[in-house]
């Protein structure tokens, strides 16, 4: 039986971790709100990015076609880009991402293929490397990047195209969680290298003009590509995370919420109790004389 | 004939333009163009430069693509900023600090990148001078 004055501290500690995620909760739903902003104004670039190389890979196809959109040829050596966040406390958000890049690394291994990962964000390193560490290449930590921006993306797109050109993979895949909602996100595998390139529509098979011409422009719109298609993975993934971190909280405050309740309860009779036991003996003392 | 037509400038971070057009100056890779409607479907790659919108508004481009559709003109420009947001001093300081990259830079790599650099910010700063 807890005495009183345990009891009265333990709610209190409760009480302070409740202020703690409250606080975590409002922090994430104003950052979720500009992650989400920032979200949305990035899909206007990468749909009619998409648009784009979708006209011109229906343009070019068979062997001519860059290896950038239609791969090496081979499938040996893959290359998987975990993006997670660099914080934790976010709910099942880093570990549903890990759990999806580890189905595919164990059913690559079991396929007899090679894997390498590049993790972008700390905490998917922590996990992955218990596991998989010699297959890690790298980490590339965004701690002190406030609001992603294109410059964040652009140097990991470069690197991967230097390791895909370097013939160190080829495939590349890129593991990321995409924001249907605060209480949905969608962890996601998106193939990077060969590119993913959606059906165009018949329509608009236009003639084209091209300047200069139709392998050069593909040339330096193809790792462009990567690049918007890095930068709009970490933008879908900052949005989630926050997301995610808000339910998390939420559900963390109603649970003590809840606790305080049930320990103020035992307090108020555990303090009843006392009293009453006080009085019998008072009165069984009185009784005696 | 001065028929308009859509027209939108997007950056990777957001959309700087979207609306109707009756002329687009663009200063494609192998020199400015103008574009205007019915102009034939047209993928052109962009060099530094400005795009002048109907012969007024001004902004300052840095790589990227114009696509040109039935439906109208799509710019995909790398880097993009509004001539009117750029501080002309402020730049000139941004010049300074580029020029000393260049020289500081030690590798082959590091020279070409600030050089890179440098010669986006002239033109840009041309470009506000202009």
């Amino acid at each position: 039986m807890p005495s009183l004055k345990d009891l009265r501290n333990r709610i209190a500690s409760v009480k302070a971790t409740q202020k703690i995620t409250k606080a975590m909760q409002m922090v994430a739903a104003a950052k979720l709100r500009r992650a989400q902003a920032a979200a949305e104004a990035a899909r206007p670039y990468a749909s009619k990015m998409e648009a784009v190389l979708a006209n011109l890979a229906s343009g070019i196809s068979g062997s001519d076609a860059p290896a950038l959109l239609a791969g090496n040829g081979r499938d040996q050596v893959h290359l998987l880009v975990v993006c997670t966040a660099e914080r934790g406390l976010c709910g099942a958000f880093n570990s549903s991402i890990v759990r999806l890049a580890r189905e595919r690394i164990n059913a690559l291994q079991a396929a007899g293929k090679q894997v390498k990962i590049l993790c972008v964000g700390k905490k998917g390193y922590e996990q992955l490397k218990r596991q998989y560490e010699k297959l890690i290449l790298d980490v590339i930590e965004l701690r002190g990047v406030k609001n992603v921006g294109y410059g964040e993306a652009e140097p990991i797109a470069q690197r991967v195209i230097e390791m895909f050109e370097a013939g160190e993979f080829d495939v590349a895949t890129l593991f990321y969680s995409r924001f249907r909602s605060v209480i949905q996100q969608i962890p996601t595998a998106q193939g990077l290298i060969p590119a993913e390139v959606p059906a165009s529509g018949g329509a608009s098979l236009a003639t084209y003009d091209y300047e200069p011409g139709e392998g050069e422009i593909l040339a330096s719109l193809l790792p462009r590509n990567i690049a918007v298609q890095i930068f709009r993975a970490l933008l879908e993934n900052a949005a989630s995370e926050q997301g995610a971190r808000m339910s998390a909280m939420d559900n963390a405050t109603r649970n003590a919420g809840e606790m305080i309740k049930k320990q103020t309860q035992k307090y108020n009779r555990t303090r009843q109790a006392m009293i009453t036991k006080e009085l019998i003996e008072i009165i069984s003392g009185a009784e005696a004389l | 004939m001065a028929g308009t037509f859509s027209f939108e400038l997007v950056s990777p971070e957001r959309v700087l333009f979207s609306g109707e057009a009756t002329s687009v100056v663009v200063p494609a890779s192998e020199g400015e163009m103008t574009i205007l409607a019915q102009h034939a479907p047209l993928m052109a790659s962009l060099r530094a430069g400005v795009v002048t919108i109907d012969g007024g508004k001004r902004l300052f481009v840095r790589g990227g693509f114009a696509d040109v559709s039935a439906t109208g003109l799509t710019l995909l420009a790398e880097q993009a900023v509004a001539l009117e947001d750029v501080d002309a001093d402020k730049l000139a300081g941004e010049i300074r600090d580029a020029e000393e990259d260049l020289r500081d830079a030690k590798s082959d790599e590091a020279r070409t990148k600030a050089g890179e650099k440098l010669e986006a910010l002239k033109a840009l700063m041309a470009a506000v001078r202009h």
